[in-house]
């Protein structure tokens, strides 16, 4: 039985006339690091809310832990811990009211599962007494991770619990993360961010409602079709502009420093690369043969749906 | 004057003993695309008031546009362009008034209004979501959009906060062409942000830490210097380094 | 049991740490009772008058010293012609002016009747009424006093007493009123943006994602609020005891009993309100815009319903400050007992219920 699981939910607002979520399917394993990957306004919320049972699908079954989010939805508010994508802590409880707060809500003490949020629960200790609302950013997610284990749950959901946050504390959570994973706990995690994707054991990238594609973060990297280079020069705008309207260019598009290329004819893409160095003659040109990213794959996913 | 967008000489801020900007000084070339990075409460966004002219500095120098921080602010004002990533135009307003709203704030004349607005609408290909309020339009189109306002003065610098956080990855590259075209027609951009990737897209990159400029240069050269594969551990080696706790 | 009490617990934190609700809770009752007890008084006190002597004798002066002694006018320096009169009521300086003759104290004595001009500023029709009867009383009793002689035609004085409020004390009217019209606004407003802050805040979600039951939620959000209302009332009573001079004639603890059972029917219907909105600005303007309205008008102590049309009359009766109000009048000021407000106590009561029982069944366990 895996920890979670959709089955063609679909959810749409206002009526019916935006459709949110569109016939979403994949299933969270026991003791899976999980990531939703989409931009702001994929479904990503949705989807969590609807696990979590805040929200009721218009259609499709959902199940965490074997449970029906419809249905038992008083059980599994017992057994999942939640963290929304807004900072949802009380801004003028301190760190230890809100985490004592929380606690007593979920019939359980911070000494009870003292050993689970230990690690994490260490390094905020120092600001016990100041208000949530006074923290960093990451000191925030800390405390919001905290009160989201305090009753030791069976399933994490965490709804872009880095966005806003900086590298360092980015870094920082998902080590923690990684930890949480060996104790056992199944985690949905979901975030805009491509680079993100490769922390996790399996990813399901989604944009406007659907699901792009279901797998682990090295398999949707390696069933990208087709040889991918990087190149630049030092007029970059005047490369992007001349490779994109080249007849042979199947597709161009800015990359960080260098910009990313495919061919057409995915053959002898060498010769063509070079064919393209002489005809342009660019300036400071370089170029190189590269293994495509998450984002590669999430563009080229996007352009196959998008007509 | 010289061609230089920005020049900033040990500029500083100072709130009681607290220095939030501890004498920096760097230079942004006109055209160029200048990311400035920083951990949250580094003091970028200390910094970057300062050069758009709303606050003032304890000391050091700085010009932007060719104008002086100190004794010519309304100036800075009206030659720089702004985005935040809170994106900031009228959503109960339509395409054409949000236009003409800013158009007429920057003091633009109603035939130069009419003229680049629908220079700007073809350009975006939004000519037919001209009379569509802002509110309707998908996010992408809103911070490109956005971003077109924020530059429909032709001011000589634009200041982007975060510009691209959130949106699809196409969207993004459509967004970075925007910016890529407007640094070709001598725009420069100045864009402030702590995502990294966001980041590499830009032709030289400062790293604030503490109040500090702590490494200046393009992404190819930081990452060299710092034996980096990322410019995220670029950045997680210098923040480590970080005394001040943000808040 | 333990959760609730750690979730009031909460609700006090979050009281006592946010200064604007500590206002509206505790600043707002005071002031508005000082303003109705004091400023806003219907009473009218300090007329100005002038006197314009032609008499000049025994009989003149006496009364005027009279006048001077009574608190309900000011005596303004004497005038010494009739033109003098309209100037000086139009500078504003008088409301009203008395004017001997010169034959007074002769036709007095003549014919044992003697004229005065009483000319008051009727553009405040109130004040020139209870002026120009303050005067005639006070000319009738000084007639009576100096000369107490039973030969002349018999004259019958009505004797007017007024119940219940012997003094004229104006506070008494509206110590009720305010009383009533702070409770439905302050307890409504604050219960109601208290639950719709977590919506807000984004708590809300977390605290349905747990096993934290709804009706646990509204109670733990009442309860708080219920303990300082009941301070609150405490504080308004003592105000009205010892700085606006209204006794409580009644028994203490019945008007204690009816008061928690109106601010149990005010937090329900915050609460009410409070699950129908998404947020703070629209509850805020629901429970103090749209309850301060129909609290003031229907209330009956600005207006008295009895004179309404007959549709508003029956929209009065779903106000339920209008019933704390006969009950609170019934008791702090004529002292009656339980068997004369039985009935009012009864419609608060099912308005609670009622209230409550719908609060609690449109209080969504998911969102939107």
């Amino acid at each position: 039985m895996p920890a979670v699981s959709l089955q063609h939910i679909s959810k749409t607002y206002n009526k019916g006339t935006v459709k949110a979520v569109n016939s979403v399917s994949f299933d969270v394993n026991k003791g899976e690091l999980f990531g939703l990957i989409g931009p702001d306004g994929a479904g990503k919320t949705t989807i969590f809310r609807i696990l979590t049972t805040v929200l009721l699908p218009d259609q499709g079954e959902a199940t965490v832990e074997g449970l029906d989010v419809v249905k038992d939805f008083k059980t599994i508010r017992r057994k999942v811990g939640y963290m929304p994508g807004k900072f949802s802590l009380y801004q003028d409880l301190t760190v230890s009211e809100n985490l004592t707060f929380f606690a007593t809500i979920f019939k359980t003490s911070i000494k009870e599962n003292y050993d689970l949020i230990k690690d994490i629960y260490d390094q905020i200790k120092p600001f016990s007494d100041r208000p949530a609302g006074k923290l960093s950013g990451g000191m925030k997610q800390k405390l919001a991770l905290c009160c989201a284990l305090i009753h030791k749950p069976d399933v994490l959901f965490l709804d872009e619990p880095t966005t806003g946050v900086d590298a360092v504390s980015r870094k920082e959570f998902w080590e923690m993360l990684q930890r949480l994973k060996q104790q056992g706990i199944s985690i949905l995690v979901s975030t805009p961010y491509m680079d993100e994707a490769s922390l996790c054991d399996r990813i399901a990238l989604i944009q406007n409602g659907n699901i792009l594609s279901v797998d682990t973060p090295q398999n949707i990297i390696s069933n990208f079709p087709a040889p991918l280079y990087a190149a630049k020069a030092k007029n970059f705008y005047q490369l992007l502009k001349d490779f994109r309207s080249d007849p042979a260019v199947e597709s161009c598009y800015a990359f960080g420093e260098y910009l990313h290329l495919t061919f057409k004819d995915a053959g002898n893409c060498d010769q063509l690369m070079q064919q393209l160095r002489d005809k342009y003659q660019p300036a400071e040109f370089e170029y190189k043969k590269t293994v495509p990213t998450i984002e590669d794959s999430f563009i080229r996913l996007m352009q196959q749906t998008i007509p | 004057m010289s061609n230089k967008a920005i020049i900033c000489q040990d500029l500083t801020k100072q709130f009681g003993a607290f220095k939030a900007v501890d004498h920096i000084s760097f230079e942004v070339e006109q055209g160029e695309i200048f990311g400035f990075l920083g951990a949250n409460g580094a003091g970028k966004t200390t910094a970057m008031r300062m050069l758009c002219g709303l606050s003032f500095p304890t000391s050091g120098k700085a010009t932007v546009a060719g104008f002086d921080v100190y004794h010519q602010q309304e100036k800075i004002k009206a030659n720089i362009g702004y985005m935040s990533q809170k994106f900031s135009l009228y959503e109960n307003l339509t395409v054409t008034e949000n236009i003409e709203f800013y158009g007429g704030v920057y003091g633009l004349s109603r035939t130069e209004i009419k003229k680049r607005g629908g220079d700007m609408i073809d350009m975006l290909g939004l000519s037919q979501s001209a009379k569509k309020l802002v509110g309707e339009l998908p996010l992408g189109w809103k911070q490109k959009l956005s971003f077109s306002v924020a530059i429909f003065h032709r001011p000589k610098i634009v200041f982007l906060d975060e510009p691209t956080g959130g949106v699809d990855p196409l969207t993004r590259r459509q967004f970075w062409d925007l910016i890529y075209s407007a640094a070709a027609d001598g725009i420069t951009v100045f864009v402030t942000t702590h995502y990294m990737d966001e980041a590499e897209y830009c032709n030289r990159i400062s790293i604030m830490v503490d109040g500090r400029v702590e490494a200046l240069d393009t992404p190819t050269q930081l990452k060299h210097s710092f034996q980096a594969q990322t410019m995220d551990e670029v950045f997680y080696q210098l923040a480590r380094r970080a005394q001040r706790t943000a808040d | 049991m333990k959760q609730l009490l750690a979730f009031i617990r909460k609700e006090f934190h979050h009281v006592f740490r946010d200064k604007r609700t500590l206002l509206i809770l505790f600043g707002l009752p005071v002031v508005q009772i000082l303003l109705f007890g004091f400023a806003l008084s219907s009473e009218v006190k300090n007329i100005g008058i002038a006197v314009l002597d032609n008499a000049q004798d025994n009989n003149s002066r006496q009364l005027t010293d009279r006048l001077q002694t009574n608190s309900y006018f000011l005596v303004k320096p004497a005038i010494h012609s009739y033109p003098e009169i309209e100037e000086r009521f139009k500078k504003g300086e008088i409301k009203c002016a008395l004017v001997f003759p010169a034959d007074f104290s002769a036709d007095m004595e003549r014919s044992g009747k003697a004229q005065v001009q009483v000319i008051a500023d009727a553009s405040d029709p109130n004040t020139a009424t209870i002026a120009v009867n303050y005067i005639s009383g006070m000319v009738n009793s000084y007639l009576q006093q100096t000369r107490p002689a039973p030969h002349l035609n018999y004259q019958i004085l009505p004797q007017l007493r007024l119940l219940y409020n012997e003094e004229q004390n104006g506070s008494l009217n509206f110590v009720p009123g305010v009383i009533a019209l702070i409770f439905m606004i302050v307890c409504t407003a604050l219960t109601s943006v208290s639950v719709v802050r977590e919506k807000e805040m984004g708590t809300m979600e977390v605290l349905l994602v747990s096993p934290f039951s709804p009706i646990m939620v509204l109670v733990a959000k009442a309860i708080p609020y219920l303990v300082l209302s009941i301070i609150n009332f405490i504080l308004i009573i003592l105000l009205s005891v010892y700085l606006l001079d209204v006794q409580v004639r009644g028994n203490f603890l019945l008007l204690f009993g009816e008061s928690v059972l109106f601010i149990i029917t005010c937090l329900a219907l915050g609460l009410l309100i409070s699950n129908l909105t998404n947020s703070q600005q629209t509850a805020m303007l629901i429970s103090m815009m749209g309850m301060m309205l129909p609290t003031l008008l229907f209330t009956g102590f600005l207006f008295p319903i009895e004179n309404m049309p007959i549709p508003l009359q029956v929209i009065s009766r779903i106000v339920p400050s209008r019933y704390y109000y006969i009950i609170i009048k019934a008791v702090m000021l004529k002292g009656l007992d339980f068997s004369y407000i039985w009935k009012e106590t009864l419609v608060l009561a099912c308005m609670s219920v009622g209230l409550l029982g719908i609060a609690l069944a449109k209080f969504k366990t998911r969102l939107s």
